[in-house]
């Protein structure tokens, strides 16, 4: 049985680790805003981006870039994206859990984000770069990233890129993916249900044979391909963060309410407590006086 | 009068959609001006000067390179940097090219000389547009 003296000290630590969980949790909600409106900002870029990519193909018939060529795949890069501090609940248990479906022998791994460096490190799987990306991703740490997933791919170190990463689907929700990269082609399938909800229902790729081309359809292909690529790994890493602040934000709040019901048991059985205590001595000194009085 | 919708978006906002008279692109081969019922066109844009004719008036955008979708009822343009001529701050855009000059003199990876080289050819889209407008 502890005493009233252990229950207070320990009223007292919950007390204070519900503090810091709540005051992580306003930081992770004015960053998950933040992060929220930069996903979203992206969407009309992308949107657009895939009607002109769409006629584009559909322009340039036969040409085949090289970033589009099929190959068997016998090698093949995933490109993790994590968060780089922990604290967010099930999301990088998530993520890691989906990225080690890839059967680890064929595959090369490059990071984004400290705990898939970790865990690559970790599981001894083949890491052949590391990134960093911060809290509001840069578009040049997204071309960083997709430049070097390019260059694997032609010079034929691999056959086949997919990034894995947590896709932001309301605060509530997020969804750890696979997502095909690289060669071109097999993106384009996977484009109407890739940006969520509400962005993909203007896509009309149908049109694209009346339009002309200047330069060449080919060409503006070959400029576009590479652009496309950096974009899509940018609003990845940006979908990424969101998904980052929004677990954070879920994860410390549950723990402040967890705190909260705990102090509020801890302060019931600490007041019943005092109370058992008090009739024991009120207990005490009757019967004392009734002795003496007798 | 049949107007285009004109639409610029970059990565980070929606910069422009409105109805006008008329656009300016500047094109690789050259500025083309684009007017309502233009043919159906795909093409690439560099650095430089949007203008717009919109009732009798016109107004000046600094862009960075990207892509246009042009059918006769809507101009779509996709670049990295789209900045009215009003918004722009002479002050700052000079520093911005001060500075991107200063790291590409310095040693650098290829990776960081294309952002330098990118953000230096913006600034100086930015203060061509503003000086200009000036004279």
């Amino acid at each position: 049985m502890p005493s009233t003296r252990d229950i207070r000290r320990r009223i007292k630590s919950v007390k204070n680790t519900a503090q810091i969980t709540k005051a992580m949790q306003m930081v992770a909600s004015a960053k998950m805003r933040k992060a929220q409106q930069a996903a979203l900002a992206g969407r009309p870029y992308a949107t657009l981006m895939n009607e002109v990519m769409a006629a584009a193909t559909a322009g340039a018939g036969e040409f085949q870039h090289p970033l589009a060529e099929k190959r068997e795949v016998k090698k093949r890069a995933l490109i993790i994206i994590s968060t780089d501090k922990g604290l967010c609940g099930a999301l990088n248990t998530n993520l890691l859990r989906e990225a080690a479906k890839v059967p680890p022998a064929t595959t090369v791994y490059v990071v984004a984000g400290r705990k898939a460096a970790q865990w690559v490190a970790r599981t001894k799987r083949e890491l052949v770069a590391e990134f960093s990306f911060k809290d509001s991703p840069q578009f040049a740490e997204a071309r960083a990233i997709s430049k070097f997933a390019q260059e694997l791919f032609l010079s034929g170190q691999v056959d086949a890129v997919d990034v894995v990463f947590t896709n932001y689907i309301n605060t509530l929700t997020q969804k750890a993916e696979v997502r095909p990269l690289l060669p071109m082609g097999r993106i384009q399938k996977l484009e109407a249900n890739l940006s969520g909800p509400g962005t993909s229902e203007d896509l009309q790729p149908g049109s694209a044979s009346e339009f002309s081309f200047e330069p060449a359809a080919g060409q503006l292909l070959g400029n576009l391909l590479p652009h496309y690529l950096n974009f899509q790994v940018y609003q990845v890493l940006l979908e990424a963060k969101a998904s980052e602040h929004s677990a954070r934000m879920v994860a410390m709040k549950s723990a402040t309410d967890n705190a909260k019901q705990l102090i509020k048991d801890l302060t019931l059985e600490y007041n019943k407590l005092r109370q058992a205590n008090i009739t024991k001595e009120l207990l005490e000194i009757t019967s004392a006086a009734m002795a003496m009085g007798n | 009068m049949a107007t285009l919708k004109l639409e610029i978006v970059t990565p980070e906002a929606r910069i422009y959609s409105e109805e006008v008279d008329m656009v300016t692109l500047p094109g690789l081969e050259g500025e083309m001006g684009i007017f309502p019922m233009h043919i159906p066109l795909m093409t690439q844009i560099t650095h430089g000067e949007i203008s717009v004719r919109k009732g009798g008036q016109d107004h000046f955008l600094a862009v960075g390179e990207g892509f246009v979708e042009i059918t006769g009822a809507r101009v779509a343009i996709l670049t990295d940097m789209a900045i009215r001529a009003d918004d722009i701050d002479e002050a700052r855009a000079e520093e911005a090219r001060k500075a991107a000059e200063a790291r590409l003199a310095q040693k650098l990876g290829d990776e960081e000389q294309a952002v330098a080289q990118a953000s230096l050819m913006h600034s100086l889209t930015q203060l061509n547009l503003k000086r200009r407008q000036r004279r």
